[in-house]
């Protein structure tokens, strides 16, 4: 099923006016967090359920206001230790790990919580847009 | 993800298509270890020409290959790498401990 959120999701960005590498950047992002949350808040399980909320919002941008795709994932497996949540060292060759490094470089937020009962991580993905007048 | 294997002399060549993630990364493990701690070749080269995605768990994959081509004496290469492919293994930063070529005749090349 990861491979139909990619796709779908994929063009939810598109329309929403992101860039080709940045489509690919919020697709790898979304890609890596249900691949975590199957692996550790449901060790493994892949059909667990897992909620998925997109949204376009506002956020403060250079003193204004600037679009943005937020994506907030819930899911109801075991409690995840944000401060566990750390990556690893690059420079460690080994394969694991790598998950949330991808995440982090991909997304301009990145958040975890844990509320009733309920892992949450809420990506922000600022939208770039060109102001009007400058460049082609 | 789909995987065909070509044998050329002492070389195995594996021509990768499809998505590699959570779901398939195993199987390009399991291959990729079959070539190179049983089967001890020499040299495997893998086509990434066809990869429409790779995720952490595919370059996963290519690492845990690379680590044991490094045990057994061997050289794992990577050649074909179309745009998405190199960003991720960009992202990963672990793109310079691969060898890397454009094209299988450099690839394969004595």
């Amino acid at each position: 099923m990861l491979c139909v959120v990619r796709n779908a999701l994929a063009e939810l960005a598109a329309k929403l006016g992101f860039s080709e590498p940045e489509c690919r950047a919020v697709v790898l992002a979304v890609d890596e967090a249900l691949t975590n949350i199957i692996r550790h808040a449901y060790l493994g399980d892949a059909e667990g359920p897992i909620e998925a909320t997109f949204r376009r919002i506002q956020v403060p941008r250079d003193g204004r206001s600037g679009e943005a795709l937020e994506i907030i994932l819930e899911d109801r497996g075991v409690t995840v230790n944000p401060k566990k949540m750390c990556g690893r060292a690059l420079e460690d060759v080994r394969p694991g790990g790598l998950g949330l490094h991808f995440i982090r470089e991909s997304m301009d937020t990145v958040e975890f919580s844990r509320r009733w009962g309920r892992n949450q991580l809420r990506l922000v993905k600022k939208l770039h847009t060109r102001e009007p007048g400058k460049g082609s | 993800m789909k995987i065909a294997a070509r044998h050329l002399d002492k070389i195995t060549i594996f021509d990768i298509s499809g998505d590699i993630d959570l779901a398939t990364s195993p199987e390009l493990r399991k291959a990729l270890l079959r070539e190179l701690r049983e089967l001890k070749m020499p040299r495997v080269v893998l086509n990434l020409g066809a990869v429409r995605y790779i995720d952490s768990s595919g370059v996963a994959s290519l690492v845990e290959g690379l680590k044991a081509s490094r045990d057994v004496g061997s050289r794992l290469i990577l050649f074909g790498l179309n745009r998405t492919v190199r960003e991720v293994l960009q992202l990963s930063k672990l793109v310079k401990i691969f060898e890397i070529y454009e094209n299988e005749a450099q690839s394969v090349a004595p």
